[in-house]
């Protein structure tokens, strides 16, 4: 894994289009004729949306990536991506819940796309714990690979049974379903969301590597300043 | 003179073999491991039926709305028995350390996990047949398609044995064994614990729309995703 600064870059133009979009947004899109204020949360929930989707899907191709090449990178990858979906589908689950109680008079409902993400949420961080438990590094890269493969798998499952079960959700939200008018502070927020991801993302799979390198660390010789962490 | 395919055909057949003898091998060994520890099956029961009556307390004393949830309170005994017996399933392996002697043997390991898988799904069968008579004996909740029953009590076993045998694999070797085989197994198996409770439940409260083919369709389809998942991906989790 590099040094190199793009990340910081990345993530702080992410950081910059958030504002500028969560700004225009909230000051200067027109008001939602039906919802009110309340439908300005879309500008954060649906770049979230997108977001979660995508990091979960990178996790992924770096667990199968693991499970077929090998090599730490892909795991320091896998083991930052996961953390990544784990928390986008949280604050999606808490944002939706802000939009559903004034919308559909609840916090919680059934709906397909709610309960994939809540059930996507306890899966991951189920996995993450699973990653806490095992001390052997070349099990915890395999067994977290396979675990994530597995539970990516189950995702159109778990949204064609609970689609099955019950459906309130309105259509999913796309430049295409939404007016002109609120276009740009979307699209701004969707690039904000995703280069700040792929930055932190970057930065956290970097830590994982470091960490990794240190737990294999050859045995110290005697002498040596173990406290300054200074060869 | 022979044909230069038929020696690689008769390998192929000979591999086939020795893979269903290794299958049939391994389920034999779990089946009679789970004779032999039977006290432990009957402990598990015990476990379902008491959360069967325990359910019945959260709702209260109303006899129509238990029943209509019989179903659902069914697959929730089943589902919170399955994570002790499953937890159980590589336990001896582990502590005696025969799962290395195991995979030390000329066997494809993928025989090992369907050998196991199928000897769980058999308990879990066993264990929610065992449980039917809990449900009409406290929540009135009687059906007469007894062998549609059976056959949604088998595939939901299935659904829960296949992602169930594997995760054990991995949290028999682990500390915090216990905590993390449900936590990793529920929200996994939401799909195929959705389609058991419906299908049961249609079975039991009537169905007028004609919704319990989706319901098996959706079932088959998870078991058959994560039985052939699962035996793919099993020799690399006990790889060593």
């Amino acid at each position: 894994m590099g040094n190199s600064r793009w990340p910081f870059v990345t993530a702080g133009l992410g950081l910059a289009l958030l504002v500028w979009g969560s700004v225009w947004g909230l000051f200067y899109a027109p008001r939602e004729v039906y919802m009110g204020d309340v439908q300005r949360i879309m500008y954060v929930h649906v770049p979230t949306a997108w977001n979660a989707m995508l990091v979960l899907t990178f996790a992924f191709a770096c667990a199968v990536l693991s499970l077929l090449r090998g090599g730490w990178g892909w795991d320091a990858r896998l083991e930052a991506a996961v953390e990544g979906g784990v928390v986008l589908s949280a604050l999606l689950c808490t944002q939706g819940s802000i939009w559903a109680r004034p919308t559909w008079g609840v916090w919680w409902d059934w709906d397909p796309r709610l309960t994939t993400t809540a059930v996507l949420l306890f899966a991951f961080a189920g996995i993450l714990a699973l990653r806490g438990f095992v001390d052997d590094p070349v099990k915890r890269a395999v067994w977290t690979a396979v675990a994530v493969v597995i539970a990516y798998v189950d995702v159109p499952l778990v949204y064609f049974s609970v689609r099955w079960w019950n459906s309130l959700h309105q259509l999913q939200s796309t430049p295409e379903t939404v007016s002109r008018a609120f276009h740009w502070p979307l699209r701004i927020n969707a690039f904000g969301v995703l280069f700040l991801m792929i930055g932190l993302v970057e930065l956290r799979a970097r830590l994982a590597w470091q960490r990794r390198a240190a737990e294999s660390a050859p045995p110290l010789p005697s002498g040596v300043a173990v406290a300054t962490g200074r060869l | 003179m022979e044909r230069p395919g038929a020696r690689d055909a008769g390998r192929g057949a000979g591999r086939e073999r020795s893979r269903l003898s290794g299958f049939l091998a391994a389920l034999r060994k779990d089946l009679l491991l789970q004779w032999r520890t039977r006290a432990q099956f009957v402990a598990v029961f015990v476990f379902g039926a008491t959360a069967l009556l325990l359910f019945s307390f959260a709702i209260g004393p109303d006899a129509a709305a238990l029943r209509q949830h019989s179903a659902g309170f069914l697959w929730l005994g089943l589902l919170l028995s399955s994570t002790l017996a499953l937890a159980d399933s590589f336990e001896s392996e582990v502590q005696h350390r025969a799962l290395e002697g195991l995979l030390l043997l000329p066997a494809d390991p993928r025989a090992l996990y369907y050998g196991k898988a199928l000897a769980n799904v058999l308990q879990l069968t066993v264990l929610g047949v065992g449980l039917v008579p809990v449900i009409v004996v406290l929540y009135d909740a009687f059906t007469a398609r007894i062998p549609a029953l059976l056959a949604i009590i088998v595939l939901g076993a299935a659904g829960l044995s296949a992602p169930g045998t594997l995760y054990s694999a991995m949290t028999a070797q682990m500390r915090a064994r216990n905590t993390l085989l449900p936590l990793l197994l529920f929200p996994l198996v939401v799909p195929a614990l959705l389609a058991a409770v419906k299908s049961t439940s249609l079975l039991i409260l009537g169905d007028p729309m004609g919704q319990l083919t989706s319901w098996v369709a959706l079932l088959v389809a998870f078991d058959a995703v994560y039985w052939s998942l699962c035996g793919l991906v099993f020799e690399r989790v006990v790889e060593d």
